[in-house]
């Protein structure tokens, strides 16, 4: 019977300061000469890392009461909407909104600016009630003088996604970037081998519960996210090909630092946020060890059209391709972009390392594990 | 020989001087027009590479200049706040020039000036907006 290891077990390693903890990239490369025996033996946690666009992703807030209360129904932040459907004085700040639909300033932007200790400008005007009778305020808020600033995001860290090529003969502009005509170039945005959700593709220690690195805090996986789907094919190493599997993720804003947490617009498309995420995987089993020791060469994913409107299956590609600069598709030399930054991603991996080695971060037992037997419902037009 | 790209600034005034032409035929300069923007009446640029032995480029620049038209290294009228970039590498994928590209080990954004062609795409395509090219001035 192969060993195996308890989160505890390695817990114990990290209290004690005999932890041996590896970024994906690193055990990536050992992977070429040693065997999941070897790596288990040697390797109690790997740090995987992703610092990429991710639109749905946004932050709760909750002001604090003025004098005469109120209850905030139409709220703007830097005249940016943010949702007050929720109690008095509690909003949602969604990373995509905008005043104005060409806006290149948005919930984003006013998360990046709480984040980095910036007053913002709050406005909110309520009808009055007998037990909140102000109907409007306008002052200046930042992260100290708030209650809770909560980072809520409901789908993050895609496990895998689509390569973007145009085929028409026009520029695009996609929230894949811009994609030039007639196969210009072909843009990614996945960490690849560093990916969390790439080095546990069957989520067998990531699940409900686990603490992450969240835009420079602690933070925790919620639920899964959003079109969470396990119904994907998976390749010969065990890799869903294409979008699949997501994250919810929680953790407090006010901790979080603009290196991690960062707006950005892209052309045509809106408003989003570079979110950076680090999740460590224990090392629990020789399945596991092998697992986190995936390589780019071994994750391929779907090249789509963006350009068509029709979303063709156009091939496949791995990450070692994509990393190269250039790709080969219908015979055609393209050059390749990423969108999601690598230089962050390892930088992540390797502050979760320094954290779990120094002992102040301790992994977790997922308390709920998620369903592996999840597809995705399409919006059918009933009327 | 030396080949070096400049952006010229012709003022709205001037149209009677064939400035391209003479370049090319009073000086025996290779010239290869990468980007132009000229309206009646208005300021005009145009972004060229020009070829030929260092003495010549500096005799043709004196000419230019003559003719009170503003003529500045490409270089310089490019900006990229470098230390904000997150390296994300979204500019990299509308720089078919290959001036900006992804270092392989460093993972790091490089920006060549030399190779740009003055195409504007990636002042579009970074999502932060870190570029800006300053050719109006």
């Amino acid at each position: 019977m192969s060993k195996t290891k308890s989160i505890e077990e390695i817990n114990e390693k990290i209290r004690t300061g005999k932890a041996v903890v590896l970024t994906a990239g690193e055990v990536s490369a050992m992977g070429k000469e040693m065997s999941p025996a070897d790596v288990l033996k040697k390797v109690d946690v790997v740090t995987t890392a992703t610092f990429g666009p991710m639109c749905s992703s946004g932050a709760f807030i909750n002001f604090g009461h003025t004098e005469p209360p109120m209850r905030m129904e139409r709220i703007t932040l830097n005249n940016v909407p943010v949702f007050g459907g929720i109690a008095a004085v509690d909003a949602y700040i969604g990373a995509t909104e905008v005043a104005m639909p060409h806006d290149i300033y948005g919930g984003a932007h006013v998360i990046e600016d709480l984040i980095a200790g910036k007053d913002v400008l709050l406005q909110a005007t309520a009808k009055g009630t007998d037990c909140y009778p102000r109907t409007e305020v306008k002052t200046l808020i930042n992260k100290n003088s708030v209650n809770e600033f909560i980072m809520f995001n409901p789908r993050n860290a895609y496990q895998n996604y689509n390569v973007a090529v145009n085929t028409t003969s026009k520029i695009k502009y996609t929230y894949m970037g811009t994609l030039l005509p007639a196969l210009g170039n072909a843009n990614f945005s996945t960490s690849g081998e560093l990916s969390p959700l790439l080095n546990d593709p069957e989520l067998r220690t990531i699940g409900i519960g686990t603490r992450i690195f969240l835009g420079g805090a602690q933070g925790y996986v919620a639920w899964n996210g959003t079109q969470f789907n396990t119904g994907k094919p998976v390749n010969a190493h065990g890799i869903p090909i294409g979008n699949s599997a997501t994250l919810s993720v929680i953790g407090d804003a006010k901790q979080m630092s603009t290196r991690f947490i960062k707006a950005a617009y892209f052309e045509k498309y809106g408003v989003t946020m570079f979110v950076g995420i680090g999740i460590p995987i224990p090392v629990i089993d020789e399945d596991m060890a092998h697992r986190v020791m995936i390589r780019n060469s071994q994750i391929e994913t779907n090249v789509i059209d963006y350009g068509s409107g029709n979303s063709e299956l156009l091939g496949k590609v791995n990450y070692k391709t994509l990393f190269s600069g250039e790709m080969i598709l219908n015979g055609k030399k393209i050059r390749t972009a990423p969108l999601s930054s690598i230089k962050v991603a390892k930088e992540i991996a390797q502050i979760l390392r320094e954290e779990i080695i120094s002992g102040r971060f301790l992994l977790t037992e997922p308390v709920a594990l998620f369903s592996k037997t999840t597809g995705l419902n399409k919006c059918e037009i009933r009327i | 020989m030396s080949s070096k790209r400049f952006v010229l600034t012709f003022p709205p005034e001037l149209t009677s001087e064939p400035i391209t032409y003479n370049l090319i035929k009073q000086y025996d300069i290779m010239i290869n027009i990468l980007n132009a923007e000229i309206s009646p009446g208005e300021i005009g640029h145009l972004v060229l590479e020009m070829s030929a032995p260092t003495k010549v480029l500096r005799q043709a620049m004196d000419y230019i200049k003559q003719h009170n038209v503003d003529c500045v290294p490409l270089e310089k009228k490019i900006h990229y706040q470098h230390d904000k970039c997150i390296h994300c590498g979204s500019c990299t994928a509308v720089c078919f020039a290959g001036a900006l590209t992804m270092g392989h080990t460093t993972n790091e954004l490089h920006f060549n000036a030399e190779k740009c062609v003055v195409c504007e795409l990636c002042l579009k395509a970074c999502p932060l907006k870190l570029f800006s090219i300053d050719i109006s001035e």
